[in-house]
């Protein structure tokens, strides 16, 4: 297949402005002729949603939640970038460009990036006119943090609940929508199917998850914002019902799946404590601005943190970076902790763990300092591990957060299958091999706000649309094929719960496809996935019955597209002979530990396309160009 | 630790519920509410009985999704924190623990203790927002707003919908729930235009949804998982007679 990214022509600055010159526009008259269906309803799809109802569109919403507020953006917690250079300090929207592309490894599409940069600051005016109560200064004017590893501060931030009042603010447009008549919301459904009609995708099937009921949506352009689908590895940040089923359907209904194998790994969560654990909780990475991180200089070494002297510690990030220290990329931090654990440093009871420590910020700064900037993150630690971290270090390990990889769209935001659209964290697009902190939200918002609205009428105004109702074949057919599923599921009556086996493949994927892999690692995993997925077929127990609310269902349904996705996901892992970004393979990399790309060789997008059940997928590139950031490689010493 | 649970079951939203028992042994005081549920479940599951369904998603008090009776408690025997990160150590070793659904005319129950808390969508569409199409927006640092005002508007706003607020008040009330968003749109200067039409608005859907009135118990705030304040409702009071007289 050839792939076109259909990036405009002219210099970079001009691009987007050119394009939305030069793309065609439906008749604000005619808009409500047209029904477009959006799945999810994040930051990507109610921004989406909201946007495109105002428009004048029809608009049939769904998601899995009783009511759009609920979607996992909710927990984002940091921040959001904007180059408005508020304090002076040198950003432009060349530098949130120049930061993206050289965070994400030099992985990503520059057209898009220098998009995405571009429309931030939109972002910002929205959400402060919708009434989001970002951080203020004493003057009344806006505050801006520094975060993830970026040199100036361009980060905005409600408290530590960023995600939550973006998303309010735009679940707040949406809900006028709904009342207003142009967004029909359908909650607590399950996109279970794609619905394509003459190569056009026209509809979906979902799942009613209180009655059980399958049913069929019309549309002349479907939207999927539907998020990550970190899950695959069980333990995440994640929320329990983030899931890849939505993308993975339209994958194998054609869809190109981009780059599956950019996971990013957080460095700051709180350590796995025991068996029953049922998610990893992160905590901001605002706490690195302030938190030292170290581990003891001797391996093994058991005492109580407070007696281990100064000079008998290591704060290797520190050492090894001494120009951003604690500061360094997500992906870098991660590693490094990782590294630190496996060499026998770690501590806690598992010695999986680092120490994360406040001590000198609130010798210089006294305990009620850090109390206003991270209390509720102190409490939540307190809460969980019942450890008072004003007086002890916190402890914290890496943990599944983000996935970079995703559905592959072009510039529009369409995918391989016309009319079919991806933002948010659904899509591959911006982030490259590293997602920098606080830029999903903002990628998230500028997908739905100020981009789909554009491009999506050029494809309508473009195409014909033969009439379609819920009646035709394909939705009869595809609810067959859901049908069965289910009830083979249900029918299997096996030992084993679906989270057990999740739980499984989870493991297999941290242990071989997360933070650091290996060729003989990865082809191992190749072998025990297709075991699990079997055993899962021979093994679950899902009780209850098909017509009714069910939990245990919901999630073996799931559950079945993680052993397809993990596949795909080491499949392209072990295809990437490089290291980059949260890609470490171990066997590229520098003297020091660095990771080592090979842009001769894989200076591209690694597009997956679906052969059918049992096949190996086809690869597909993308080349990427870089003309105006130089790829190098990444210093942060 | 061990416990012995009442859990509240119940097939759909037409049947009739009742109390069943289950005995649960090896929980870890570490364990979040939640956690030891799944314990339950995975027990039911195993023996191929229906799980026990609740609702639940982040798992870290942000979604709102969770929401317990517990032991007679909105989110359980802790202040300020949600059923979800309830940890098991709050509760004695041996002891009885009784879960219901939140109970309110206004919160059907769907199956077990997943009530429809739709009734708060209906409020926050009758008028819970500033309307601003996309676009429209000046810059953004146009328009200063006192830190105090803002960052009284964000203590309102955490509001995480989750209901406890209802749950706990004898008449049912979605008072705070409500003030909470006019009061935080009320603070700031972009919330100014719409003020009057969005506290009437708001109001008139409340009462048609079948939440009870405000009786000032203000058990809701003690109850609140967000600490969210009593204050609210008496600006939003304030609002809405200021929305009849002017
Ligand atoms: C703990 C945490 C903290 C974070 N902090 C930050 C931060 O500070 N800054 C930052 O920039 N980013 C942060 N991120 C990342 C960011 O929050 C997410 O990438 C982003 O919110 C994803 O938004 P989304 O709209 O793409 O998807 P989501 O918010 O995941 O929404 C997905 C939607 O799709 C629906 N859905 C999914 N599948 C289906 C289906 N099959 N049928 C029907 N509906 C479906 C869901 O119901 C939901 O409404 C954080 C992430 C986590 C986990
Ligand atoms: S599960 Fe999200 S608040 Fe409890």
């Amino acid at each position: 297949m050839v792939l076109n990214s259909k990036i405009p022509e002219g210099p970079i600055q001009q691009k987007w402005d050119n394009h939305r010159f030069n793309i065609k526009l439906v008749n604000a008259a005619n808009k409500r002729k047209y029904t477009v269906i959006v799945v999810g309803t994040g930051l990507a799809g109610s921004s989406a949603a909201a946007s495109l109802a105002e428009l004048g569109y029809n608009v049939i919403s769904l998601c899995y939640h009783e009511s759009p507020r609920r979607a996992h953006s909710i927990a984002a917690q940091g921040g959001i970038n904007a180059p408005k250079n508020y304090k002076n300090d040198g950003d432009s929207i060349w530098r949130l460009f120049y930061d993206t592309v050289k965070g994400g490894d030099y992985r990503a599409r520059e057209a898009n990036v220098y998009r995405l940069a571009q429309v931030s600051g939109n972002i910002i005016d929205q959400c402060v006119a919708q009434g989001v109560p970002f951080g203020r200064e004493y003057g009344g004017l806006l505050g801006n943090r520094s975060f993830g590893g970026a040199q100036v501060s361009r980060t905005f931030y409600a408290r530590g609940q960023t995600g939550q009042q973006l998303l309010l603010g735009a679940y707040g447009a949406f809900s006028r929508q709904i009342n207003s008549g142009r967004i029909k919301f359908y909650g607590r459904r399950e996109m279970l199917d794609l619905i394509l009609i003459e190569n056009q995708a026209r509809g979906i099937v979902a799942r009613n998850l209180e009655t059980g009921a399958l049913e069929s949506y019309v549309a002349d352009a479907v939207i999927l914002a539907t998020g990550g689908y970190g899950n695959t590895f069980y333990l995440a940040t994640m929320a329990k019902y983030s899931n890849a089923t939505a993308i993975w359907k339209a994958h194998k209904k054609g869809a190109l799946f981009g780059n599956p194998c950019f996971t990013q790994i957080h460095p700051t969560c709180i350590p796995l404590s025991s068996d029953y654990q049922s998610k990893l909780t992160l905590m901001s990475e605002s706490l690195r601005n302030d938190g030292r991180i170290w581990v003891p200089k001797k391996s093994g070494d058991v005492r109580n943190p407070k007696d281990i002297p100064e000079d008998e510690r290591d704060y290797y990030l520190e050492r090894m970076y001494p120009s951003f220290g604690n500061l360094v990329p997500r992906d870098v931090a991660s590693r490094r902790a990782k590294e630190m654990c496996d060499k026998g440093f770690g501590v806690g009871s598992t010695g999986l763990a680092v120490y994360l420590d406040f001590a000198d910020t609130i010798n210089r700064n006294g305990k009620p300092w850090v109390e206003e900037k991270y209390g509720n993150l102190f409490d939540m630690y307190h809460e969980i591990t019942a450890e008072n971290a004003y007086q002890t270090p916190m402890r914290i390990y890496p943990a599944v957060h983000y996935t970079m990889g995703g559905l592959w769209v072009d510039y529009n935001l369409m995918t391989t299958i016309p009319g079919l659209y991806t933002l948010g964290e659904a899509n591959f697009s911006d982030h490259g091999a590293n997602r920098l902190g606080a830029s999903a939200l903002m990628q998230g918002l500028a997908d739905g706000y100020f981009i789909i609205p554009y491009t999506i009428g050029d494809y309508l105004a473009s195409n014909k649309f033969p009439a379609v109702k819920t009646d035709h074949i394909s939705f009869k057919e595809s609810g067959k094929k859901i049908d069965e599923t289910i009830n083979q599921l249900l029918s299997i009556k096996g030992k084993r719960t679906v989270d057990e086996l999740h739980k499984r493949l989870g493991k297999v994927m941290y242990d071989y496809c997360g933070m650091a892999r290996n060729e003989a690692g990865l082809k191992k995993a190749l072998e025990l996935i297709p075991q699990l997925r079997e055993e899962f077929y021979k093994d679950v127990i899902v009780p209850g019955t098909a017509d009714s609310f069910n939990p245990e269902l919901e999630k073996a349904v799931r559950a079945l597209d993680y052993f397809e996705i993990a596949e795909l996901m080491v499949t392209d892992a072990l295809h990437r002979e490089e290291s980059c970004g949260g890609h470490l393979r171990e066997e590229y990399q520098t003297e020091d530990g660095e990771a080592k790309r090979n842009d001769d060789k894989y200076s591209y997008v690694a597009a997956w396309e679906y052969k059918g059940n049992g096949l190996k997928w086809d690869l597909n590139k993308e080349p990427l160009t870089f003309e105006y950031v130089k790829p190098s490689t990444r210093s942060y010493k | 630790m061990n416990f012995k649970l009442k859990i509240w079951r119940q097939y759909d939203r037409n049947s009739k519920g009742k109390f069943a028992v289950y005995n649960v042994t090896d929980i870890s005081p570490d364990m979040s509410f939640l956690e030891m549920l799944d314990a339950v479940n995975r027990n039911l599951a195993k023996k191929s009985e229906d799980v026990i369904a609740f609702d639940h998603d982040c798992r870290e008090g942000i979604c709102g999704s969770c929401g317990l009776y517990i032991d007679g408690r909105a989110h359980g025997p802790q202040r300020g924190v949600t059923t979800c990160e309830l940890r098991m150590r709050h509760f004695k070793d041996g002891g009885t623990i009784i879960v219901e659904p939140w109970h309110s005319k206004a919160f059907p129950v769907i199956k077990d203790l997943v009530v429809d808390r739709t009734a708060f969508e209906r409020i926050i569409q009758a008028g819970g927002y500033i309307s601003v199409d996309t676009g429209s927006a000046p810059e953004a640092s146009s328009l200063p707003v006192p830190k105090a005002n803002a960052e009284e508007a964000m203590d309102a706003a955490a509001c995480i919908g989750c209901g406890a607020c209802v749950a706990a008040c004898k008449n049912s009330s979605a008072m705070l729930f409500m003030s909470a968003k006019v009061s935080q749109l009320a603070l700031l200067p972009q919330g100014d235009p719409e003020r009057k039409r969005r506290v009437q608005k708001m109001v008139e859907t409340m009462d048609r949804e079948g939440f009870g009135l405000c009786s000032n118990t203000y058990a809701c705030e003690q109850e609140c998982p967000k600490k969210i304040s009593v204050s609210h409702i008496a600006r939003m009071n304030r609002e809405f007679i200021r929305a009849k007289l002017f």
